[in-house]
């Protein structure tokens, strides 16, 4: 009988399997192990599948609470994970995680790839995940002792690769192909998304701050790295000008295409008219959803005066709930070296260092203490596209300045009552 | 003090550069591109200002890959692409090709030497969509602190939906995801239809284990309903199982708290969120069903649900409504009706947080009979 009777259905379907590949892993090896290769970690791959056969049987996990494990000088970026079934299944009792900083969008030579494959035939498991939920490589399943072999082959490949984020450090930042293939990009997202990992080496390697960070790059509003829910920091390509309108082009979709109905009525604010020769777009009125360029890619373009809009917060429902990011920045320009969205960064970070609760993430902490107070921590204005509506209860917090003076101030001071006066960083007293 | 280390040594080095990544034509038009459309299901033709054309060739992929795949997949693009691979954010491969002729071939040596499916792309243009690949996490593959596997549920759904990967006959774009717990390493709160496992009960606290591995205040503190006390005395913490609702954010905190009942975790799925701007704004995923039980290998009664949800959306959405946007427009009260899913007392929001909790309730009256 069948070691996996119950993995054994998986494989049903048309949809590629997840068992097939762990088989396959496991037959694999078996060959090359008996044909003499050196593999560090032989039987691992048929361990794996031990191991699920009985958490699919027992409705429940059989992976321990990780110890520390890491590769020497990094905090970060080696999960320790550890099968609560050893005397079963020795061949899973260590089966750590490497997460993999990935080349910015996701592109790769073979050549790359191979070289990942080999090292992780020979240290690991075999097994991998192309890609994790912030975008690693994730290299799966392998003993603490081969961490640091691992690393070090890692640092010799042409090019090398380096050990993405974990724990309460910044996470490996992400971008969606931007540039490289998409003509929606307001802004190169590959060379920011690179430009920040390569500044932020340290916060990413070491962990050091209250809980997370991420960092995500989406060229435009369709935001295709889920930027706006996954990130705490989201910066989104936008544009502030007119949409580009090549009027011809239009005509040729108005040979097949209801622009009356499929464009003109699904604008959400109603900004575009066609009359049958012309298209009209009232930018002023314009909230550059996108729809109307995804629509007709070969006749509109975003505008030419483009950056980016920063939403702060984003983020799972751990610990209050979860968040969308919202508006921090309306409008930055993108531009290397990128110094400003940097700073801004190192301001926030440096806020949270300091009043954050651990496992706070920055939106979180921004609920708590207040927009205003941020604000001032990023040396930012204020600007009513930070909101959808204004406040609807009147107990608002003013501070000593903007208070006259009065004698019933003076009478508060007496009795020792503060009035609330919020400054940061070089204000301070 | 600093041990010797050979002259190949370095750290914090970074990944590698980006454009040691992308195949000549993508360096010659970079920041170039004119216009895309999509040729058929799964093949996108994007055209640069130069006239220069690519064709780009995705496949669903299961995300748990062997290596021995992926050599597969390089042997594959070093036939076709000239060496050059990438991945989409949702776990497809894309092969990039310079030559039209060849798409047929390397769709039908895709499919013979891997098994991956080509497909889930989307042709706003035309108003067809296919489905895209589920993102998800690790579940009992490799997480600690799952209610649910997700490789597993992944296959049953998507194995259930595979018509709609293959081909583009969707009304809208649909973004389906999955994280194991709450902790939602997917970060799944803003899809079209996502599946998130929860528990049911409070940990069963193990008092050696928290003496031995935690931290007493910040295990404490690591639940947002006050439900954990420190009995400092024993230098162990108590729940307040009335107060508890089984995040499990004390377990990630301390081994010490865990809360796996394999008769009572299992799934919640959530619907009408997403992160796109196109028409209607960003919104977070909405709980419709509160509670599936584990049922491996296949989760059938999951599966089911699912399939409801998406084929109440499906049939009777208008071209381009989205998830999020059809139920505006039908109302929450047609939503249930139509997917033929109960509407229960736990769906209305009683979490502690006062900004979730009022922005959801109804003011006024206008509501629809």
């Amino acid at each position: 009988m069948s070691e996996t009777p119950l993995l054994d259905q998986i494989p049903d379907g048309p949809w590629p399997s997840f068992v097939k590949e762990i088989r396959k892993t496991a037959e694999i090896q078996d060959k090359l192990v008996a044909e003499g290769k050196e593999i560090k970690m032989p039987g691992s791959a048929r361990g794996l599948l031990k191991q699920l056969e009985r958490s699919y049987k027992d409705k429940r996990t059989h992976w321990k609470h990780g110890g520390i494990v890491a590769v020497v000088g990094y905090g970060g970026g080696v999960i320790g994970r550890y099968s609560d079934l050893e005397d079963e299944i020795p061949e899973v009792h260590h089966f750590h995680t490497i997460r993999v900083n990935m080349p910015a969008g996701w592109f790769y030579t073979t050549k790359a790839l191979r070289q990942l494959c080999d090292a992780w035939e020979k240290w690991g498991s075999g097994i991998t995940n192309f890609h994790g939920s912030t975008g690693d490589i994730i290299l799966l399943g392998t003993r603490s002792e081969y961490l640091q072999p691992m690393f070090e082959e890692m640092m010799r490949m042409d090019p090398p690769f380096d050990i993405g984020g974990s724990g309460s450090d910044l996470r490996t930042p992400s971008a969606c192909m931007g540039p490289a293939m998409c003509e929606f990009a307001c802004y190169d997202t590959l060379d920011l998304c690179y430009e920040l990992t390569m500044e932020f080496q340290n916060e990413l390697h070491r962990p050091m701050w209250p809980y997370k960070f991420k960092f995500k790059c989406s060229g435009c509003p369709n935001d295709c790295v889920a930027a706006k829910a996954r990130s705490d920091f989201a910066i989104i390509g936008t544009w502030k000008d007119e949409i580009q309108i090549d009027q011809e082009a239009v005509r040729e979709y108005a040979k097949w295409m209801d622009i009356e109905n499929e464009v003109v009525k699904l604008c959400p604010t109603g900004a575009i008219k066609w009359d049958g020769k012309e298209l009209t777009i009232d930018n002023k009125n314009c909230v550059r959803c996108m729809h109307c360029i995804n629509k007709m890619p070969k006749a509109l373009k975003p505008g030419k005066e483009r950056g980016a809009t920063i939403l702060i917060g984003g983020k799972a429902p751990f610990v209050e709930g979860a968040i969308l990011g919202w508006v921090a920045v309306p409008f930055i320009e993108i531009k290397k070296p990128y110094t400003e969205i940097k700073e801004m960064a190192e301001r926030l970070w440096e806020w949270w260092d300091d009043v954050g609760k651990f496992r706070e993430r920055v939106g979180e902490l921004i609920w708590r203490r207040g927009m205003r107070e941020f604000l001032r921590v990023i040396g930012k204005d204020v600007d009513v596209r930070m909101i959808r509506y204004p406040r609807t209860n009147p107990f608002m917090f003013f501070e000593k300045h903007e208070l006259r003076p009065s004698k019933y101030l003076e009478e508060l001071d007496k009795k020792g009552v503060k009035i609330r006066s919020f400054t940061y960083g070089e204000e301070e007293e | 003090m600093a041990e010797e280390r050979p002259e190949w040594w370095k750290t914090d080095f970074g990944p590698p550069h980006y454009e040691l990544m992308l195949p000549e034509v993508l360096k010659k038009n970079y920041g170039k591109w004119a216009y895309h459309e999509v040729v058929k299901c799964g093949v996108i033709k994007r055209v640069a200002e130069s006239g220069d054309t690519i064709y780009v060739v995705r496949f669903g992929t299961p995300r748990l890959l062997s290596i021995y795949t992926i050599k597969e997949l390089c042997d594959i693009a070093d036939k076709y692409t000239g060496g050059y691979l990438r991945w989409t954010s949702r776990h497809n491969v894309e092969f990039i090709l310079t030559d039209e002729s060849k798409i047929d071939d390397l769709i039908k040596e895709v499919q013979e030497r891997t098994g991956f499916p080509c497909g889930g792309t989307w042709d706003a243009p035309t108003g067809k969509y296919a489905l895209s690949n589920i993102i998800h996490t690790q579940g009992w593959i490799h997480c600690h602190t799952p209610a649910i596997d997700a490789s597993g549920i992944v296959k049953a759904v998507m194995d259930e939906l595979y018509e709609y990967f293959v081909e583009m006959k969707l009304p809208a774009m649909c973004r389906i995801s999955l994280a194991c717990c709450g902790n939602m390493c997917g970060a799944v709160h803003a899809s079209d239809i996502s599946i998130v496992g929860i528990h049911r009960a409070p940990p069963l606290v193990d008092d050696d284990a928290v003496r031995r591995t935690c931290e007493l205040p910040s295990t404490a503190a690591a639940c947002p309903n006050a439900a954990i006390r420190i009995k400092a005395k024993e230098k162990t913490v108590e729940v307040d199982g009335e107060k508890c609702m089984y995040c499990g954010n004390c377990y990630t905190m301390c081994p010490g708290m865990p809360l796996f009942d394999p008769e009572n975790d299992g799934a919640a799925i959530l619907c009408a969120g997403k992160v796109s701007d196109a028409r209607h704004r960003p919104e977070l995923s909405k709980v419709v069903v509160p509670w599936v039980p584990n049922e491996p290998p296949r989760w059938p009664t999951l599966v089911s649900y699912v399939k409801k949800i998406f084929l109440a959306w499906a049939e009777n959405a208008r071209k381009h409504e989205r998830m999020a946007e059809f139920v505006e427009r039908i109302g929450w009260e047609r939503f249930f009706d139509l997917a033929g899913i109960e509407f229960t007392e736990h769906l209305i929001d009683d979490f502690r947080i006062v900004p979730f909790m009022y922005d959801s309730y109804r003011v006024g009256t206008q509501f629809r009979w």
